[in-house]
């Protein structure tokens, strides 16, 4: 049943592009994503892929876990490659070069490098129109390098740069709302996704893959280690933010907002917050705080995707 | 051969990237490098070149584009200055790394602070050491030359690195000039397309910017210094091969009346053309003073320069970079290295000029001949190492 799903989206479902042997750590949503995501993009597909745990779990030299043409150049420039990759592709199929054929672009990064270093890369690559799929694993912190805050973790949350102390209660700011972002370029395709509901991020990677010009595409993607949880929970803690209105799912097509799986009545948000080590230290206030942060969220959310 | 014509060299310079056939430009404005990538995207709009045109928002964009464009086989063609070198700094030594041959033709100018839009060579120096092979290039020919050079060299098979054409800002890349351009049918039959090893493409998958352990990383790096080293011998072959088929004659050092003259000055780029000047009202005079210009700075053309230069007794070493508390200039530091690993018998001096677009005129040249000429070895005011030409107190 699980496979025949599947085979609504790709070719030949079994067959990994993202190949075991890889060092992420156990329970990692994050290479899960990128696991079930490259089947639908499927074989005709190129990757450029920022520094980040992905690029560094997967690439050691000699070896690579990627069947598919992959390239790292940096940090904050994965946005900037896919588009002369996009570009260089294009004019070389124009000039009768290379054959002619169907092949996409996809710029993968993660939070840091997506909302933080790569912002300016990403918009710039966003507003001339390429034709490609940007994909963020946002795992909400910088994790490769030791859970260091970006603005993609969430208010109260506990990293290593935002330590809760006496001074401080962790994260100071709330999340940057890059879906938000993306959509203020009036690309066709922007979506939210969680490996947790793995038909409903397929579904939408197709979207992207089909999408003429720029297509972005923000995954929650549960850390286990960065976010204190224990390794077999990162499926389970994916299903209680989309759940509890933490990290809704939808889709904005042509910039028309489509929640794609409603969670109503939403769960309070403390069954999300408790058992992560990152949120151990909130008090009832702070968490009073976010649940009304997320009830907000949610209601705006609900009247753009009324918006006709 | 077509008849000289009369042309600003930045829009020559454009000319030469299309007749080179570029697929790929990826690039951001920047004061003094604007007309050259404003006459390509005029040439791209025009369908005068069927090439992909990226405007990216940044330096940093632009040689990342670049780098994907290159990986993909696309010909890739840049340009910046100053700042935006600095900007696109972290991604030269990626595109080197990778082995990728992007052409860049780098407009020289100061590096901010303060501000400057004026040419000198703060920007390239900067950048010497990032595995790019780099030409200097003194008038507009040579530039248009080069540009159609780099690409030949950059994607030979025993090459495959990006390539740096130095032009100084304004100096040069402003000033109208005579130019030559060959036909398009001899330059595509000197530079055919480019048939690059890998690239990136479904129908053969490979990973490009893997990272390397330490087991792995010194290998990774000495095989592509081993790579910038002999591309030496194929800049030369080019070079040779470009005198025979257009008629200009390059040589990755070049040198002026040198024959008679046991003082020697040595400087890179379109000051040149003043050094000749004030070699010729010398030779009036009866004095001789010889010029060696190296086109080549990196690789670094040593034994190249021990050959005109074993004979000479004294080198003035002329840079238009402040040494940032290094002991001399970088160039003078080159040189220094080289003399005392090939045992000459030298007399070295280093003089920093030409900041942020300061002039130095042929006739402050000649004093600095006449001082050399008369005294055993210059000590100057405020320092032992270099002196600064024209430097108000």
């Amino acid at each position: 049943m699980r496979m025949k799903s599947l085979e609504r989206y790709t070719d030949t479902p079994d067959f990994e592009y993202a190949t075991s042997g890889h060092r992420a750590c156990q329970g990692c949503a994050e290479i899960l994503a990128l696991r079930l995501g490259l089947k639908v993009f499927g074989k005709d597909s190129i990757i450029a892929m920022a520094t980040g745990c992905m690029e560094i779990i997967s690439t050691p030299l000699p070896t690579t876990s990627w069947r598919l043409p992959w390239i790292h150049v940096a940090f904050e420039n994965a946005a900037a490659v896919a588009s002369g990759i996009e570009a260089g592709i294009k004019i070389q199929m124009e000039k009768g070069k290379i054959a002619k054929k169907d092949i996409s672009v996809i710029a993968i990064a993660g939070d840091g490098g997506t909302s933080d270093i790569g912002l300016q890369a990403l918009s710039g690559a966003m507003e001339r129109g390429h034709d490609f799929t940007y994909i963020c694993v946002d795992n909400e912190a910088y994790m490769n390098t030791g859970i260091q805050r970006s603005s993609s973790t969430p208010f109260g949350a506990m990293t290593t740069t935002s330590p809760p102390g006496k001074k401080s209660f962790g994260q100071k700011t709330q999340k940057k709302n890059m879906p938000k972002i993306a959509v203020a370029h009036n690309i066709p395709y922007v979506a939210t996704a969680c490996p947790s509901y793995p038909f409903d991020f397929l579904a939408k990677i197709k979207k992207a893959k089909e999408a003429k010009g720029p297509a972005y595409i923000h995954v929650l993607s549960v850390c286990p280690t960065g976010w204190r949880i224990p390794s077999d929970q990162a499926i389970h803690y994916g299903r209680l933010a989309v759940r509890t209105g933490v990290f809704p799912l939808y889709e904005v097509e042509n910039g028309h907002y489509r929640i794609t799986y409603s969670p109503e009545p939403l769960r309070p948000v403390t069954e999300y917050i408790k058992g992560q080590g990152r949120f151990r230290h909130l008090t009832d206030d702070l968490i009073a705080q976010i649940q009304d942060q997320v009830n907000h969220d949610w209601q705006e959310l609900k009247n753009y995707s009324e918006m006709k | 051969m077509s008849a000289d014509k009369g042309m600003e060299v930045s829009i020559a310079a454009s000319v030469a990237a299309k007749l080179a056939r570029v697929e790929a430009v990826a690039a951001y404005p920047i004061t003094p490098q604007t007309h050259i990538v404003e006459h390509l995207a005029e040439i791209v709009a025009n369908g005068e070149l069927d090439a992909a045109y990226i405007n990216v928002e940044s330096e940093h964009s632009a040689m990342s584009a670049c780098v994907g464009a290159s990986a993909t086989g696309a010909r890739t063609f840049t340009s910046t200055s100053a700042q935006g070198m600095e900007l696109m700094h972290e991604i030269l030594f990626i595109a080197s790394g990778m082995r990728l041959p992007i052409v860049m033709a780098s407009v020289n100018r100061a590096l901010s602070s303060p501000l400057s839009i004026w040419g000198d060579h703060s920007d390239v120096m900067a950048a010497r050491d990032t595995g790019w092979i780099m030409l200097f290039t003194e008038n507009g020919q040579e530039v248009v030359d080069s540009i159609i050079m780099a690409f030949k060299i950059a994607e030979d098979r025993r090459v495959l690195l990006p390539a740096m054409v130095n032009l100084d800002g304004f100096s040069l890349s402003h000033v109208i000039e005579p130019i030559q351009f060959p036909s398009q049918e001899d330059v595509d039959r000197f530079l055919p397309p480019y048939a690059p090893l890998y690239t990136l493409h479904p129908d053969k998958p490979v990973t490009m910017g893997a990272y390397a352990m330490p087991e792995l990383y010194t290998e990774a790096k000495y095989s592509q210094e081993i790579a910038i080293r002999n591309s030496k011998a194929v800049i030369k072959e080019v070079m040779e091969q470009f005198s025979k088929d257009f008629g200009r004659k390059y040589n990755i050092v070049e040198t002026y009346n040198i024959e008679k003259a046991d003082t020697v000055f040595m400087a890179l780029g379109s000051i040149n053309e003043n050094i000749k000047t004030a070699i010729d009202l010398l030779k009036d005079n009866g004095k001789e003073l010889g010029l060696v210009a190296p086109r080549l700075f990196r690789p670094f053309p040593a034994d190249e320069l021990v050959e005109v230069l074993k004979t000479k007794k004294k080198l003035a070493v002329f840079e238009r970079v402040m040494p940032g508390g290094a002991m001399n200039g970088p160039l003078y530091n080159e040189i220094a290295s080289m003399v005392v690993q090939n045992g000459l018998d030298l007399q070295l001096e280093n003089y920093i000029f030409g900041l942020g677009g300061r002039d130095v005129e042929p006739e402050e040249l000649i004093d600095v001949f006449e001082q050399i000429s008369t005294s055993a070895k210059i000590t100057h005011a405020d320092n032992k190492n270099y002196g600064v030409i024209g430097v108000r107190s």
